[in-house]
C-alpha cells in the first residue's frame, strides 16, 4: 500500500515533535510524524532535561536564548493543559581549575556580547554554597551562574508538542519504525515502514538522535552521530532543597531536584564506554555516581536511590548538532546534539520548518550543516559535558 | 468513588488520575507512566502496575497480555547510597 504525505518525519523526541508543530503552523498539510517506539521513549525521555543561556558558541547561545524564553511559556503557546514542569531557577556550573573558570569567563563574555539582558555571572565557591545547600567546596574554584536558567519535564515538553501539532492536523503515528528510505536519482521519494507500508513524500527529515546515522546510511549519507550511554539514578522524594539544575564537567556529572521531590543524578563515562546502542542501565554506574554525586553533596549518603535509567547521547566530532539539508535534495537533518539537544528544540523546530519551507530561518544556522564535517569547519562547544 | 480510589500509593494517583489521562488519548501503559509517574515510587509498581494495566486493557478492550509492560527498573529495592560508597567495583 503506498500513502501519500508532503512530508515525513521520522523520529518522535522533542525534536521531531517541534518540527511537525512548526510545520503544520506554517500551514503544511499533510505531514506524517513516524516514531518507532513511544514518544520521546530515546533520549529526551531519558535526559535530566537542564535548559541553559550558558553556552561558549554563538550558534547555541542564539538557539538557547530564543528556546528558554518560549520554554517560559510553551504550555499557553501550546495550549497544553498540563504542566511541564519548569523549574526556573538557575543553572550552575561548578569549575575545578583556574583555567575551567577563565573558559566560563570568556563564555559568559561572549554570552553577554551576543544579548545585553544575558544574567550569567560567574560566582566564587562561598556564593555557590549559597545556592547549593550541603555544597563541598574543596576543590571548588567558582561557578557559572544564570538564574533564567533551569530545568523541565521532557515527557510533558515533547507531549505539549506533539498534542499541538496533532491539533494542526499532523499525523502522528507510534510504533512504526522505518525500515528504509527511497530516493530517485537525487531527490529522496519516500519511507517504507516496518509495516510494509510505503510512504510517498518529498521531503524526509531525519531527527532520530543517533539512529539518524543508520537512517542515513539507506540513503548512502555518512553522517558522523555515535551513540554513548550515560545513566541517571533517581532518589527517593526529598524534601525540596534544591531549587537548581548543577552540573560538574570536571565529574561529567549533574543532578537536579524535580519539583516532585526526587534528584535526578547523571554520570557519562565516555572514556571506557562502548560505543553501541545500548540503553540498559548498569550496576557499575551506581557506584560510580554516589562517588561522584556524595563528593559534591555528601549529605546525599543517607538518601535512597529508587530507580535508574540509561539514554544515548548523539555525540559528533565536535559535540555540536547537525541541522539542515543534505546532498540529497528532500532529505534534511536534525541530529547530533551531543547531550544538550533537548532544550534547544524549541527553537530548532522552527529553524527546521523554515529551511524545509525554503526560507530564511530567523536564526542562521549555517555553520551547522552536515559538509563542515569534510570541510574541516568545526565548531566546538566547549560547554557541554 | 473513582476520586478516592488510589491505585499508585507512592505517588498519591487516584483511579480518576489514571482515567483521565487514559481519556486524554493514552492506551500504552508505559506513556501513562511516565505522564502520572504511576509505578515510578519507591516500590516500583508492585502494586499499581496490575491495576494500571487492567484499567488500560479494559478502555482499550484488550487482554492484559496484549499490551506493552512499563519496564522494571533496577534497583528491584531502594539502595541507600552509602551502602555502596568504598566498596570494591572489582570484588563481586
Amino acid at each position: 500500500m503506498t500513502a501519500k504525505a508532503d512530508a515525513v518525519i521520522i523520529g518522535g523526541g522533542v525534536h521531531g515533535c517541534s518540527i511537525a508543530y512548526h510545520l503544520a503552523k506554517k500551514g503544511w498539510k499533510n505531514v506524517i510524524l513516524l516514531e518507532k517506539g513511544t514518544l520521546a521513549c530515546g533520549a529526551t525521555g531519558r535526559s535530566v532535561a537542564g535548559i541553559r543561556h550558558q553556552f561558549g558558541t554563538e550558534i547555541n547561545i542564539r538557539l538557547a536564548k530564543e528556546s528558554v524564553k518560549r520554554m517560559e511559556r510553551l504550555e499557553e503557546e501550546l495550549d497544553y493543559p498540563e504542566s511541564i514542569e519548569l523549574m526556573q531557577n538557575g543553572y550552575l556550573m561548578l569549575s575545578y581549575s583556574a583555567e575551567e573558570l577563565e573558559l566560563f569567563r570568556c563564555n559568559r563574555d561572549l554570552q553577554k556580547s551576543l544579548d545585553p539582558d544575558n544574567q550569567t555571572e560567574i560566582l566564587t565557591p562561598e556564593q555557590a554554597a549559597d545556592l547549593v545547600p550541603g555544597l563541598n567546596l574543596e576543590g571548588l574554584y567558582g561557578a557559572s551562574f544564570n538564574r533564567q536558567d533551569g530545568h523541565a519535564s521532557p515527557f510533558h515538553v515533547t507531549q505539549a508538542y506533539a498534542d499541538a501539532a496533532k491539533r494542526l492536523g499532523v499525523d502522528i503515528r507510534t510504533g512504526v519504525e522505518v525500515t528504509d528510505i527511497k530516493k530517485d536519482g537525487s531527490h529522496v521519494t519516500g519511507v517504507v515502514t516496518g509495516k510494509g507500508e510505503e510512504i510517498s513524500a518529498p521531503v524526509v527529515i531525519a531527527a532520530a538522535g543517533a539512529y539518524t546515522k543508520p537512517l542515513g546510511e539507506m540513503l548512502g549519507l555518512e553522517i558522523p552521530v555515535i551513540p554513548e550511554r550515560h545513566q541517571v539514578a533517581v532518589t527517593e522524594p526529598l524534601e525540596m532543597f534544591l531549587g537548581i539544575m548543577v552540573i560538574s564537567f570536571a565529574h561529567g556529572a549533574y543532578f537536579k531536584q524535580t519539583p516532585h521531590g526526587s534528584l535526578l543524578l547523571g554520570v557519562g563515562d565516555p572514556e571506557r564506554e562502548v560505543k553501541d546502542f545500548n540503553e540498559r542501565s548498569s550496576w557499575q554506574f551506581l557506584y560510580d555516581v554516589f562517588e561522584k554525586t556524595t563528593f559534591h553533596l555528601p549529605a546525599l549518603r543517607e538518601a535512597n536511590v529508587i530507580r535508574q535509567w540509561a539514554g544515548l547521547y548523539d555525540m559528533t566530532p565536535d559535540s555540536q548538532g547537525i541541522l539542515g539539508k543534505t546532498e540529497v535534495e528532500g532529505f534534511y537533518i536534525n541530529t547530533g546534539w551531543s547531550g544538550h539537544g533537548f532544550q534547544l528544540a524549541p527553537a530548532v523546530g522552527q529553524v527546521m520548518a523554515e529551511i524545509v519551507s525554503g526560507e530564511k530561518p530567523f536564526i542562521d544556522v549555517s555553520c551547522m550543516h552536515l559538509e563542515r564535517f569534510e570541510r574541516g569547519e568545526l565548531i566546538p562547544e566547549p560547554a557541554c559535558v | 468513588m473513582e476520586e478516592d480510589t488510589i491505585i499508585c500509593r507512592c505517588e498519591d494517583l487516584t483511579l480518576a488520575d489514571i482515567r483521565k489521562t487514559i481519556k486524554s488519548g493514552h492506551q500504552n501503559p508505559q506513556v501513562i507512566k511516565r505522564l502520572t509517574r504511576c509505578g515510578m515510587g519507591p516500590c516500583q509498581g508492585s502494586t499499581c502496575r496490575e491495576l494500571l494495566l487492567k484499567e488500560v486493557a479494559s478502555a482499550a478492550g484488550k487482554s492484559v497480555g496484549e499490551l506493552e509492560m512499563t519496564t522494571y527498573r533496577p534497583p528491584t529495592k531502594p539502595i541507600k547510597i552509602k551502602s555502596m560508597l568504598g566498596a570494591d567495583k572489582d570484588d563481586s
